[in-house]
């Protein structure tokens, strides 16, 4: 099944809110994916630095001096703060490859979630209630966000297997469905060079979607691009660095409602996820058509 | 009225207290308050009794509907009045996915915009749609009346039975062994009847008429490639 949450702000008076609207909105999906949960969060601009946003199974070991041993190794100052089983590494903007390779040597258990200026991924499996505590969703801003519940069907419950999952810079995705090319998919693109590290269909949808805009496609296009290209049923959720998109497959039986205000742009599997909004009766609530591609950015 | 509040009452006793309702209640009119997009709201109902929701509803509102009206003041999600038997469902907004789905009686009155597969697999239920409908709209159905004042989605009908359709507006496709046909005098007598029980203002002239060709209904080689 799965639910997924999403919120555009227009109004930047609402940016500190963030987290706590996001939060509110993921906890009412749990009976829509009850097995893990994670959020995208697109905080303020690094002036010039990039976060990586790094997962460990034993983070009282991984992170006590990752931020140091980083440094050394890249030659570069390297700051960090912890959020439970995740850290965010904030570097100078050109070392993203760099740490990543000095990672895998320097700490082999560590998962780099997200990679960019402003993105940061946490997930992690369990009810979506207690993952937002255990990150504090509360307490984080933004200028947008998307979460998602999980009901796993195509690969295993695991911290790997949940969304969102992010194949590029900034980029991000979140998915209710299933695809079914999913493993011919991923074959070619690897041989394109793409990077995909689970057996997850979503990562491949989100890596698809990557390796177009790195062939000069924009978003739309590349959303547009997954309709002829994927197969499956899908209802898909993206953020990049700036703007926020949703498209759902032809036959659009995963559910999906949106609601638009001079405020917000938000992203629901169900209404209920969005009665908590600022201004919710007010707002145009509608369904998204089937195989349209809908983009909002700053 | 009997008022319900979802903000301080469980969804299942209300559902208790309207499904306890005989024939002859005095309680025969109800609202209820904050349902915020709940699930199941209004389900089951057996007694001739008018219910205002008053908000957006979630999966399921009004379904199994016997005797009782029921009106949602706001949107409805998917499967509203699935399985409807008797009396009146009306969404003054939009509805989600399958509306009226295996529907077997009663009317069930869309103010707004319907999505995909509305009147799926009717059965005798009659549905009018004020806006548009999205794609595979009464497709398998058996019986009863889908109106539609706006436009239709692709391939309405498709694999229909005797279901009627009426579309006012634009039919982006029709489904296999949909086809169009005369609107008769006893079509325009329906759907006048259809439209005044509906509320709705527009002149059965404006309709054009659609329904099954009947080459589908048993197995025909020739007909293979459309199964």
């Amino acid at each position: 099944m799965c639910g997924i949450v999403g919120l555009f702000l227009k109004d930047a008076a609402l940016k500190p809110q963030l987290g706590e609207l996001l939060s509110d909105m993921l906890i009412t999906m749990t009976d829509r994916g009850p097995d893990s949960a994670g959020i995208a969060i697109y905080g303020a601009d690094t002036g010039g630095q990039v976060k990586l946003t790094v997962q460990s199974e034993a983070p009282e070991a991984d992170f006590e001096t990752l931020a140091a041993d980083l440094g050394a190794a890249l030659g570069a100052d390297v700051q960090m703060t912890r959020r439970d089983s995740h850290a965010v590494l904030y570097l100078p903007g050109d070392q993203a490859e760099a740490a990543r390779a000095a990672l895998a040597t320097l700490r082999p258990g560590l998962r780099v979630m997200s990679a960019g200026e402003r993105i940061e991924i946490f997930k992690e499996v369990g009810l979506p209630r207690d993952v937002s505590e255990r990150f504090d969703l509360r307490s984080m801003a933004g200028s947008h966000g998307i979460g998602h519940t999980r009901m796993a069907t195509e690969s295993a419950v695991t911290t790997q297997g949940a969304h969102p999952f992010s194949t590029g810079a900034d980029q991000c995705l979140v998915h209710n469905g299933s695809l079914s090319n999913h493993n011919n998919l991923r074959r070619k693109l690897r041989h394109q060079g793409m990077r995909i590290e689970s057996e997850n269909d979503t990562e491949v949808g989100a890596a698809y979607l990557t390796w177009k805009m790195q062939n000069g496609a924009s978003l739309g296009e590349a959303l547009e691009g997954a309709l002829d290209d994927l197969d499956g049923f899908f209802t898909f959720v993206v953020g990049t660095k700036d703007g926020f998109g949703v498209v759902r497959d032809p036959i659009a039986c995963k559910p999906a409602v949106m609601a638009e205000t001079d405020q917000y742009v938000a992203f629901g599997s169900e209404y209920r996820a969005l009665v908590g909004l600022p201004g919710i009766e007010n707002a145009r609530v509608w369904e998204p058509e089937p195989a349209t591609v809908y983009f909002w950015s700053h | 009225m009997q008022s319900i509040d979802l903000a301080t009452q469980t969804l299942r006793d209300a559902n208790a207290a309207l499904q306890a309702q005989a024939a002859q209640t005095n309680a025969t009119s109800w609202e209820i308050l904050n349902p915020r997009g709940a699930h199941a709201i209004a389900v089951g109902l057996d007694a001739p009794i008018e219910v205002t929701v008053r908000g957006s509803t979630g999966y399921y509102c009004a379904g199994m509907n016997k005797q009782a009206t029921v009106h949602v003041a706001g949107s409805a999600g998917p499967g509203v009045a699935e399985n409807m038997m008797s009396g009146m469902v009306i969404i003054d907004g939009d509805a989600s996915q399958y509306a009226g789905a295996t529907g077997r009686g009663g009317l069930l009155v869309i103010k707004g915009n319907a999505a995909s597969r509305c009147g799926i697999s009717m059965k005798g239920i009659d549905i009018v749609v004020q806006g548009n409908i999205g794609h595979m709209s009464a497709f398998m159905g058996q019986a009863g009346n889908l109106v539609v004042c706006g436009d239709a989605g692709e391939a309405l009908g498709d694999s229909l039975y005797e279901a009627r359709l009426f579309v006012r507006g634009s039919v982006k496709s029709l489904g296999a062994d949909c086809i169009e046909k005369d609107m008769r005098p006893e079509h325009l007598e329906l759907l006048r009847d259809l439209l005044e029980r509906a509320g709705i203002d527009a002149r059965p002239e404006d309709f054009r008429r659609y329904g099954s060709a009947r080459k589908l209904y048993n197995f025909d080689i020739d007909n293979v490639g459309a199964y």
